[in-house]
């Protein structure tokens, strides 16, 4: 009898991107079941917020195939984009906290504009997800500019699952973080996955942050996935990339001076 | 051997010029194909339903109420200089009587609508360019698509509507601004009557006059509101790129600004 291979929930076939100059995504191929986290580690340039760009639709692709259940999103035309848009939620690396908006219409920006939900409720869901987030209500009237660096991921995070995504997307999630506030953020994206029982894929090259929110992790070099396991496996596995990249060495088959 | 066995060499440098004018050629091209694709976009977006009320209203308020006392200032001293130029120059063939309507004319059919764009092309143009630029730096446009929100309608339609509705109606006060800049010097340095000075600006005014500005001004508006939007959507390289692109703006603003009034004013004057 044969054995029925569950459909992943993201998956990226033979993926190709190029700029100006050598592809940063070449013949990417990469999937993720539903309900798992997945990291995506790697050195600086070597594609990965390009991969989850193009998963979002927000870079064309070149070649190959980005599935979301199966549909091929650059197949999609614009409503249907949106439509698919609003089952993912994404946590910027810098935030992208909307300036000219205060705390909580970051947070209720999809309820408002895309869901054309009353301002006076999309308040207070707004308010009530800043909870999950442990920003508590004195936070709603202030501006992006009045909040320390945390603080805007904790909103961005919050943006980010108000709609009840059935994806999230992190890129970076702890870059310029000190530890204790990258350990709060970190354990916040657990605690709001396993919640909201979504599927998970974050970029990163915060080791600490990797083994904590993961699932499994593969590993980015050139374009290319060079090395992908369960979490555990990070720190047995003898793969010269990732060995490379988990012990911090210069010499080994990935150059240190790109 | 064939065609395709001739190994490739560089031209000789005697074409190197030619060569470098076709590849300008093409990337002028290039570039005037975008800015034609980016307004067919945003004029649909701005034409079609869903509008965003509340930034239209924010955009009403920054493009056109805010920039009243720079135009009005501007134009108020350009009809004052004006009506002394024409006063000094009409004299050498008795033409000084006919200053009233020269200045009037010369106000509501090119000055009014050209010095006001002008001035809102270096107040407007300039601080769309920067606040989007910097929104696509930061990733702010990225994130509110991934929040099912299309950035041309939320963006880019309420500048242009704001731009195109907001500067006929900165026009008409420009106007306004820039007689009563006339009449002030007429009265206080030439010693003409102000009913005098009055009567003379209303009897040879014609409605054509000032519609003909009003209408230059909403294609104005247009251009400077495009030019805004499109050289910040299109900036890239940080900091760098949002001053280069808010620099952009402004240029290409003026340069467009002066050449649409040329084309229309010789439409208007076949009409």
């Amino acid at each position: 009898m044969p054995v029925e291979t569950p459909l992943p929930k993201l998956a990226w076939k033979n993926v190709s991107k190029r700029f100006d100059g050598p592809p940063v995504l070449a013949g990417l191929d990469l999937a993720v079941a539903a309900g798992r986290s997945l990291v995506i580690i790697g050195g600086s340039g070597q594609g990965k917020s390009v991969a989850i760009k193009v998963a979002l639709g927000l870079i064309p692709v070149d070649g190959g195939e980005v599935l979301l259940d199966g549909v091929n999103i650059a197949g999609l035309d614009a409503a249907g984009r949106r439509q698919a848009l609003a089952r993912v939620g994404m946590l910027f690396q810098g935030g992208a906290l909307f300036d000219s908006l205060s705390v909580w219409e970051n947070v209720a920006f999809r309820l408002i504009n895309a869901e054309g939900v009353p301002r006076r409720e999309a308040r207070a869901r707004a308010i009530d997800t800043l909870a999950l987030v442990r920003l508590g209500p004195q936070t709603a009237d202030l501006y992006p500019s009045e909040l320390s660096g945390g603080m805007q991921k904790r909103v961005g995070l919050a943006r980010a699952i108000i709609g009840a995504p059935e994806i999230l997307f992190f890129d970076e999630p702890t870059t310029g973080l000190d530890p204790i506030t990258a350990a709060a953020i970190n354990a916040l994206i657990v605690d709001r996955v396993r919640s909201l029982g979504c599927t998970a894929v974050s970029i990163t090259h915060d080791l600490a942050s990797a083994r904590t929110i993961a699932d499994e992790i593969a590993m980015l070099h050139h374009g290319r996935i060079v090395w992908r396991g369960l979490a555990a496996q990070l720190d047995s596995t003898d793969n010269p990339y990732v060995r490379q990249f988990v012990d911090g060495r210069t010499d080994g088959p990935i150059n240190a001076d790109r | 051997m064939t065609g395709s066995d001739v190994p490739e060499s560089p031209p000789p440098r005697l074409l190197a010029p030619v060569a470098a004018l076709g590849r300008a050629t093409l990337a002028g091209a290039g570039s005037i194909g975008q800015v034609a694709l980016f307004a067919l976009a945003a004029l649909r977006a701005a034409l079609t339903p869903r509008w965003f009320g509340g930034q239209i209203g924010r955009q009403l308020w920054q493009v056109g109420f805010l920039s009243l006392p720079v135009v009005g200032m501007t134009i108020w001293f350009t009809g004052a200089a004006l009506a002394l130029n024409v006063w000094t120059g009409g004299s050498r063939f008795n033409a000084e009587q006919a200053m009233p309507q020269i200045v009037a004319i010369g106000i509501t059919r090119e000055l009014g609508p050209v010095l006001a764009a002008l001035m809102l092309a270096g107040r407007v143009a300039a601080a769309m360019a920067s606040e989007i630029g910097a929104m696509r730096a930061t990733e702010q446009i990225d994130a509110m698509t991934t929040l099912s929100t299309d950035p041309m309608r939320y963006l880019i339609a309420p500048r242009l509507l704001a731009g195109v509705l907001s500067m006929p109606l900165l026009t008409l006060v420009a106007n306004c601004f820039g007689i009563a800049g006339g009449l002030v010097v007429a009265v206080q340095v030439l010693d003409i009557p102000p009913p005098t000075y009055i009567q003379n600006t209303l009897d040879y005014l014609q409605d054509w006059d000032v519609e003909s500005g009003l209408v230059k001004a909403a294609v104005f508006g247009f251009i400077v509101a495009l030019m805004g939007c499109y050289h910040g959507m299109n900036a890239r390289g940080g900091a760098r790129g949002v001053g280069r692109a808010a620099t952009q703006a402004v240029v290409s603003s003026a340069i467009l600004i002066l050449a649409a009034d040329y084309l229309l004013t010789s439409l208007f004057s076949r009409m």
